[in-house]
């Protein structure tokens, strides 16, 4: 199953992009329970393609809380598109999910 | 040495002909230069971060970006919504800042025009303080900032 559930809206002309994906980010600095620091382990790019064209992306770090949730708004967009949503993380694990707007 | 006078004349014209996209501003959708740079990230010191981003600018302070959804009491440093909507033209780069973290950069978004400048996301704060929120439209710098309480705080230690 995929790290990344997308939802769409549409109203008014633009399309809501509601996004939430599944992952610890851990920022390197909390510890478990033997007192051992947990290797930092965050998504470091996140991109948003509409019918395979890169509309938007977004650099971050460990500092998003855990299990990212991103609301975007693509201006325009049909029933039919494809939205696509990529991350990559810094482990080098990437993970791709696409939704048809409905 | 022919083929190498080959790779030479490539690597020549391919340069140029980026000069000139970037020149035009064709590139300059911010989506090129999205690359995830380690220095800014792993940066503790704010100051220094925002020199790093943009040298030699004068930050605008602006009451068009607005926080919509970043609560003036956090009770879980680990999960502060926020919401940022600019009522600015043409924004093309989203910059949050907590000025209290270990690490204050949190996220950078570069926003196409296919897409509207609002964007939610849920961050982490260490202790109580300033939200920055810095946008990039036509070449000028804006900020805002709100102050959030943080009773618990979510970046360990």
């Amino acid at each position: 199953m995929s790290s990344i559930k997308i939802r769409t809206k549409r109203r008014n002309g633009q399309t809501q992009i509601r996004t939430l994906i599944t992952h610890p980010m851990e920022n390197g600095r909390n510890k478990d329970k033997k007192k051992q620091l947990i290797p930092a382990h965050y998504i470091q790019q996140l991109w948003v393609e509409h019918n395979q064209v890169k509309v938007m992306s977004c650099n971050m770090a460990g500092s998003i809380s855990k299990n990212p949730f991103f609301v975007f708004q693509l201006i325009g967009g049909n029933v039919g598109d494809k939205i696509t949503i990529t991350w990559e993380d810094n482990l080098g694990n990437t993970d791709t999910n696409d939704r048809i707007i409905d | 040495m022919l083929k190498s006078r080959r790779n030479f004349i490539k690597k020549v014209l391919s340069y140029a002909s980026y000069g000139w996209l970037t020149s035009t501003g064709f590139l300059y959708s911010g989506l090129a230069k999205a690359q995830w740079t380690k220095e800014f990230f792993a940066a503790s010191n704010y100051q220094d971060i925002l020199n790093q981003l943009f040298p030699d600018v004068t930050y605008i302070k602006s009451k068009k970006i607005k926080f919509s959804r970043l609560p003036r009491k956090a009770e879980n440093g680990a999960i502060v919504p926020i919401k940022i909507t600019c009522d600015l033209e043409n924004v093309h780069k989203i910059i949050i800042l907590v000025r209290k973290n270990p690490h204050p950069l949190i996220a950078e978004f570069f926003l196409s025009s296919a897409v509207a400048s609002e964007v939610t996301a849920r961050i982490k704060m260490a202790k109580s303080g300033d939200v920055t929120v810095i946008a990039e439209a036509e070449g000028k710098i804006y900020y805002n900032k709100q102050h959030v309480k943080v009773t618990v705080g979510g970046c360990g230690g």
